[in-house]
């Protein structure tokens, strides 16, 4: 039903159109020539002054700003470019640098320690040597005292048994007797006092 | 029709006989040119690395059509590339301002489209004619085709060759006109209609005018790549 009525007023208003242009066309605008003349004229004054202002001014000026930012986009890519490259070398030097100072920092701990053995060892040598020889001398010391004690001992015995004799009985003993009778003791019991 | 209708604006001027009054015609030619040359100089004006919104439009223009003409046209036609955008913005500019409701529409005109496509026509020829002399009546003797056939083609080629500009022409004309013409019907409609059945040529109203915004734009660009197409053909013989 709603479409019928639809359907209706379709066709009523197709109707009314045809009469609404019927009333006010008479045929196409376009080809009446009245202003034909008129239209080509303003045309070619319109359009031409527009192709000489957008050729003249515009345009290159359009064309001038695309090339400087190309240019100048092209140049900032080339400049940072360089710059990180520079900075690549850079890095290389520094690297390098560090490389060096660190086999240098080894070599002069290497070189300091060879050095501080070296003074040891020399010290520890003389040190030795001196040690040795204050033991050597103090051997030969000892040696000696032990080479004169007995002749030294011998000695006092025999005049502490002179002295003794005279006190006591009161007769000089003649000191030749004693000292043999001393080392005929010393002899006996000489070993037992020393480890030799 | 009453919005394909000329009507003089101002006082009636005439050089000897011939009437070049102001008309309705003439006032939106100036105000597309205008808007144009407005348009561009200011998205000229200051040149920043990142480009204002005007700068950013002109120089988008200007590479969408520098690259339309290299595409078609190769490098020889660096030279005719003014003209070419020129062009290209004119039509385009006269097609939109005709969709704007109550302005006229320059292009849906046969004598504007045909005087520009005439121009483009003899401009074709003549350049033809000076690049490579008599030479360039090779055009209509295709290559690869025939002895028997030869005299059949190019019969055909000169006709198609001197169909240009009117095919050229008349393309841009009959596609306004009848964009225009349809808007107007599916109005008419929706005032006949009223509140009952008006919304559905009122749904097409909408949609038309976002297809004929389309056209306006496909137009403008037919236009401007076939007159690159012809000037291919004049400068790059070879067919």
């Amino acid at each position: 039903m709603i479409k019928k009525i639809i359907f209706q007023l379709i066709i009523f208003s197709f109707l009314s159109i045809k009469k609404v242009f019927a009333a006010e066309s008479g045929g196409m605008p376009q080809l009446n020539p009245e202003f034909w003349i008129s239209q080509i004229f303003w045309l070619a004054l319109t359009f031409g002054v527009l192709y000489l202002f957008l050729s003249k001014l515009i345009l290159p000026k359009i064309s001038a700003n695309l090339e400087s930012r190309k240019s100048q986009i092209s140049d900032n890519i080339g400049a940072a470019d360089k710059q990180r490259e520079e900075s690549e070398t850079k890095l290389k030097e520094y690297e390098e640098i560090i490389f060096k100072s660190k086999n240098e920092a080894k070599s002069i701990y290497n070189q300091a320690r060879e050095k501080a053995l070296k003074d040891i060892k020399a010290k520890s040598e003389v040190l030795d040597k001196q040690i040795n020889e204050e033991i050597k001398k103090a051997e030969d010391e000892i040696n000696q005292l032990r080479k004169v004690a007995p002749t030294k001992i011998n000695k006092i015995a025999i005049e502490t048994a002179s002295e003794l004799t005279q006190k006591l009985i009161g007769a000089e003993v003649n000191n030749s007797s004693i000292s043999a009778i001393v080392d005929d003791l010393s002899k006996r019991s000489g070993d037992k006092y020393y480890d030799n | 029709m009453t919005q394909f209708e000329v009507y003089r604006i101002g006082p009636e001027i005439k050089i000897g006989a011939f009437d070049i009054s102001f008309t309705n015609a003439s006032l939106f030619m100036v105000i597309s040119s205008l808007a144009i040359l407005l348009i561009f100089n200011l998205g000229s004006k200051k040149n920043s690395l990142l480009p204002s919104k005007l700068q950013l439009l002109a120089e988008l223009s200007y590479t969408f059509v520098s690259k339309m003409i290299s595409d078609t046209a190769g490098s020889k036609a660096r030279p005719y590339f003014a003209f070419i955008f020129s062009l290209f913005m004119f039509v385009l500019f006269c097609n939109m301002f005709g969709m704007i409701p109550y302005t006229f529409t320059v292009t849906s005109h046969i004598i504007v489209t045909f005087m520009l496509a005439a121009f483009i026509f003899i401009g074709v020829t003549i350049i033809g004619f000076i690049k490579h002399g008599f030479g360039y009546l090779k055009l209509f003797v295709p290559s690869g085709v025939p002895a028997v056939l030869l005299p059949l083609i190019v019969v055909i080629e000169i006709i198609s060759y001197l169909s240009r500009p009117i095919s050229l022409s008349v393309r841009l004309f009959a596609n306004m006109m009848a964009g225009h013409t349809m808007m107007k019907v599916f109005g008419g409609f929706v005032i006949s209609l009223g509140i009952v059945g008006g919304w559905l040529p009122l749904s097409f109203s909408v949609a038309l005018t976002g297809l004929e915004i389309l056209v306006a734009f496909l137009q403008a660009y037919v236009f401007a790549i076939l007159t690159c197409i012809y000037l291919n053909d004049a400068l790059n013989l070879h067919h």
